[in-house]
């Protein structure tokens, strides 16, 4: 999707390495996606779905969020 | 073409047409798999000559890492001939592996592969989305 428009951005994110994103957004099982904060995809879900639900997540409204700070990584 | 293991990594990337760069993300102190990153990093580029492999410090280059919007390493954009805003924080290990394989095929051809149907439905997305999978390498 990040290469079908410039307004998306798409991040693989290692679990076991960011314990504070996996608290952050409550990470239980993966994949688990999480869309500008406020959208969440559990699991895989077919390309349809996940478009729905991408865009279901616009419609709630947010700016995208920080992924986190310079210098906040886990020892 | 499609990576179904690692096994396929060097048949898949001799198919590479353009271009790609890794530009990785790296930090001096506390960050344990940054090396192992860079390693995995440093293979890969080792299976296509257009592969290349740009090295930043998060702390020290600072100018780097706001232009490619890093906060976290160790972190990977993957950038074809424009930055698509993909990108994979840790170690690309396992199956994660195939999926770096998998971005920098897609990066090349410019192409995200999505039917028509939802290739129509992104492209009228028109404010800011940011998406982030949580992964494990198995």
């Amino acid at each position: 999707m990040a290469l079908a428009n410039e307004h998306i951005t798409a991040a693989a994110v290692a679990a076991a390495e960011y314990p504070d994103l996996v608290r952050q957004y409550q990470v239980t099982g993966v994949p688990k996606t999480v869309i500008n904060e406020t959208g969440e995809i559990l699991g895989a879900v077919p390309e349809a779905a996940f478009v729905d639900q991408v865009i279901a997540a616009l419609g709630a409204g947010s700016e995208p969020p920080e992924t986190g700070e310079t210098g906040d990584v886990p020892a | 073409m499609n990576v179904r293991s690692p096994a396929d990594l060097e048949t898949a990337l001799a198919g590479l047409t353009s271009p790609v760069r890794l530009v990785f993300f790296t930090q001096t102190f506390g960050c344990e798999t940054c090396l192992p990153a860079r390693q995995i990093v440093d293979r890969v580029a080792t299976l296509s000559n257009l592969i290349t492999v740009e090295e930043y410090n998060l702390v020290l280059d600072k100018e780097q890492a706001e232009s490619y919007r890093i906060h976290r390493a160790p972190a990977i954009a993957v950038v074809g001939a424009a930055d698509t805003g993909i990108r994979f924080y840790g170690v690309p290990e396992g199956h994660e592996l195939v999926s770096l394989v998998e971005s920098i095929l897609l990066v090349a051809s410019g192409d995200a592969g999505l039917s028509d149907e939802s290739r129509a439905r992104v492209a009228d997305v028109d404010q800011p989305v940011d998406i982030q999978v949580f992964v494990t390498p198995t």
